[in-house]
């Protein structure tokens, strides 16, 4: 009886997000404040409606009820409680589910957060999520119903495929659907400006929280999935450029464009029209991932279900919701545009650059991803793109984008006089030269042009982002608790950039990745430590067994760690898992994996020196962490009129740049 | 044209030539790094190209995967039912690496049309056939019906 509850909660959501979808933009239009009042207790009821959907789904999973297919197909009484949770999300029925859990809760921060936004405004920017919620919950209960019953039951579960069986996954999905589908949120208020042919400075400023908010999100779910493919199914790699993974970067590059340009828009009013087709892009990317990953058209780890009823509704949607959204953007973007007029050499200047790049990149990305499923269409055979692609296509803007990122960082809006900016780069140049080409020299005793030039680009934008609080420091120029919030965040973001930058040129330089064949007995000196291979023994897990293997590693004689990589056998689908054994610090990995049973007890083993990977993850977080900074500026949430008192041209606006 | 505008022309051009310069290099590595798929039946037809890499896809043999103890290097063959190609890996295989499992291996020809991979991908879903392998094996069923 419970499931059937659960579908008619979502049924009762739809009816609820029809209503939000419809009434208020209607009111908006004839400027009915009856209709448009609707908008906010519909979004919540949607929200209570969604979020009992999701928990009885969740119920489902806890008490073991086979009597759902979803549930009999991705869990098992065995699986741990945790998991069982995790399994939720685990498959296309309950992704979309929490898809729309995530959007629902999302419509309720928006109601709940726009209380200071002029009412037909809130109505319109509700009245759309109602539109996005709506077609994701058709799309749910027309052809992918979480709660469909299966009969007869099944007397035990399918269980849950072993490779997300894994703390990180637990987190990931839903981490990165709070991304891609908080990029709902600006869309939406994109929409709602175009709807009203106008466009504020305060309008950059109502989004800009809600796109940071989105963006971080986007950012840690990205992190994690990334640190996840490196222990549990990468051996040892953190990044493939595998289309799923480009799904959710390519977003997260809008995204990034977007908040950039949002600055713009809200210090100098100009990009007007560009801004909105930012964030047009950023949410059709989104729903272009999701169209991706869950049609099952791609060729990749993450495509599960393929079913092509599923793929069209969701291109349907897709070309919906983006393509409405275009057609809205061609008839009124070009009212909004006014010429602010900036130098060359300003901040504007430089933010239109990153723009110009990050999409650059985005759309290289975005042509290796589809080029091989166009060709595959028209019959042309089939083909992939290879990562060597993806990485110089990704590096060609990136660079140049990560020197005008220090450069742009200490410019002033409108123009910037080339002295001012020189005398203010000089020691951030020195020190980004002396560090990046002395540092990997000296600790490494060697480098390649690639490596160097990449530690120099990460050091300086670790230096000019840490220029402005150091100079008030040391020099005593003000005081640093007048460096606001959103300064900070803009510093310590462009911060974890720089210490991203510096992991990923070590790692990719100076790792060593070995496979060997090795016996218990045998050790082996690799990177200046020495490993032993002890022994290998059986072990049983809750839901799996496992091959143990025990090695020792040693650094001058010492013992640092043992290791313990398990080869595991899940006992319900009889699939085979490497449990990888890594000792993690700030400045290395460590990395053993177990391979094959080789015969005469040999294994194959990956043995790895993984120097700074930790700083990928690190400068995403980091990154992140600078976006929550900026959003607990308080000038966001001030009534209107307050921030206009003080003008971009005030001594403060040298310092206040992006933020 | 007043200077300002003239700075204005030069940053664009910088721009727009920057940007051209980055688009041919793309294109480049775009056409140097196009992988195609090809089956055991192509690779005998001789539709696979001999001195570059391409990925070849089917059915792992059952009873074809061999290696001398305690030797990294595997030797398999894989299969479309139609044609099989011997595949020579040296390395660690992926986890669901197995008889009768789909496999994609992306490598080279060498000259006794044996496959040598560089890298050997199985999904990670014992049921999951990669759609390029269910196609190509699809593909040689059909050409085997009279």
């Amino acid at each position: 009886m419970t499931p059937e509850l659960g579908q008619l909660s979502l049924i009762l959501a739809l009816c609820l997000a029809t209503v939000q979808a419809i009434l208020p933009l209607l009111g908006a239009a004839q400027g009915r404040a009856d209709l448009m009042a609707l908008a906010r207790p519909a979004a919540v009821g949607q929200f209570v409606f969604v979020t009992a959907a999701f928990l009885i789904l969740v119920q489902a999973f806890l008490v073991n009820d086979f009597s759902v297919l979803y549930v009999a197909t991705n869990s098992n009484s065995a699986l741990p409680a945790a998991y069982k949770v995790a399994a939720v999300w685990s498959a296309h029925e309950g992704s979309l589910l929490l898809w729309i859990a995530i959007l629902s809760g999302w419509t309720f921060a928006v109601a709940a957060g726009s209380r200071h936004l002029p009412d037909v405004f809130a109505s319109r920017v509700l009245g759309v999520l109602g539109i996005v919620s709506m077609g994701v919950m058709l799309f749910t209960l027309l052809t992918s119903n979480p709660f469909e019953r299966l009969q007869p039951a099944a007397f035990e579960g399918n269980d849950l495929n072993p490779l997300l069986q894994d703390p990180a996954l637990v987190m990931h999905p839903p981490i990165l659907y709070a991304g891609y589908v908080g990029l709902a949120v600006p869309f939406g208020f994109a929409v709602a400006a175009l709807l009203s042919a106008q466009l504020s400075q305060e309008w950059a400023r109502w989004t800009r929280p809600w796109t940071v908010g989105a963006w971080v999100f986007l950012t840690i779910g990205i992190a994690l999935g990334s640190w996840w493919a490196y222990y549990e199914l990468g051996w040892g790699g953190w990044w493939f450029w595998d289309p799923v993974e480009n799904a959710s970067f390519m977003p997260w590059l809008a995204a990034t464009a977007l908040i950039h340009s949002l600055a713009v828009t809200e210090r100098r009013g100009i990009f007007k029209s560009w801004t909105i087709l930012l964030a047009i892009t950023a949410f059709s990317l989104s729903l272009l991932g999701t169209f991706l990953v869950r049609s099952g058209i791609l060729i990749s780890v993450h495509a599960f279900a393929s079913d092509p009823a599923r793929g069209l509704f969701i291109l349907v949607l897709l070309s919906v919701i983006s393509g409405g959204a275009l057609i809205l953007y061609a008839m009124r973007a070009h009212r909004m545009d006014q010429d602010g007029g900036f130098q060359p050499l300003s901040r504007e200047s430089f933010l239109l650059l990153n723009n110009i790049l990050l999409i650059f990149a985005a759309g290289l990305i975005l042509i290796g991803t589809l080029y091989p499923l166009f060709v595959d269409a028209l019959g042309m055979g089939k083909l992939s793109v290879g990562p060597p692609y993806f990485n110089l296509v990704f590096l060609l803007p990136t660079l140049p984008l990560v020197f005008l990122m220090g450069v742009g960082m200490h410019s002033f809006w409108k123009t910037m006089p080339k002295s001012v900016l020189v005398n203010r780069l000089k020691i951030p140049i020195i020190l980004a030269l002396l560090f990046g080409v002395g540092l990997p020299l000296v600790v490494f005793g060697r480098a390649t042009i690639l490596t160097l030039v990449g530690c120099v680009a990460g050091m300086w934008v670790v230096v000019t982002a840490m220029l402005e609080p150091a100079q008030r420091l040391i020099r005593g120029e003000g005081s640093i608790s007048k460096i606001r919030r959103s300064q900070w965040g803009m510093m310590v973001a462009h911060f974890g950039v720089g210490i991203f930058i510096l992991g990923v040129t070590v790692t990719s330089s100076y790792s060593i990745e070995t496979d060997q064949a090795r016996a218990p007995g045998d050790s082996w000196e690799l990177a200046g430590y020495q490993f032993v291979f002890r022994s290998t023994r059986d072990v049983m897990g809750p839901n799996y067994q496992a091959v143990e293997g025990e090695f020792e590693v040693r650094k001058g004689g010492r013992l640092l760690t043992v290791l313990t990589p398990q080869k595991r056998v899940y006992r319900v689908q009889q699939s085979p898992m490497t449990e990888a054994a890594i000792q993690s610090g700030l400045r290395q990995d460590i990395f053993i994996a177990l391979g094959d049973s080789l015969g005469g007890g040999a294994w194959s083993l990956r043995v790895q020196y993984k120097p700074l990977i930790r700083f990928i993850w690190l400068g995403a977080l980091i990154m992140a962490f600078g976006g929550i900074l900026a959003i607990s500026d308080t000038r966001y949430y001030r009534r209107q009129k307050q921030d206009q008192s003080q003008s971009p041209h005030d001594i403060d606006a040298s310092v206040e740049k992006i933020v | 044209m007043t200077p300002r505008r003239r700075q204005r022309m030069v940053l664009i051009a910088m721009i727009f030539s920057g940007v051209a310069v980055s688009a041919g290099l793309a294109l480049k590595a775009f056409q140097g790094n196009l992988l195609f798929f090809f089956s055991p039946t192509q690779v005998e037809a001789g539709e696979a190209p001999d001195s570059r890499n391409f990925r070849l896809g089917g059915m792992v043999v059952p009873g074809s995967i061999t290696r001398e103890t305690g030797s990294m290097t595997v030797n398999f063959v894989v299969t479309d039912y139609a044609h099989s190609i011997p595949v020579q890996y040296t390395g660690v295989l992926p986890d669901l690496f197995g008889e009768g499992q789909g496999v994609v291996v992306r490598g080279q020809l060498s000259e006794a049309s044996n496959f040598f991979a560089e890298e050997v991908l199985a999904k990670h879903d014992e049921n999951y056939m990669p759609p390029e392998v269910a196609e190509a094996l699809a593909q040689s069923e059909k050409a085997r019906e009279p």
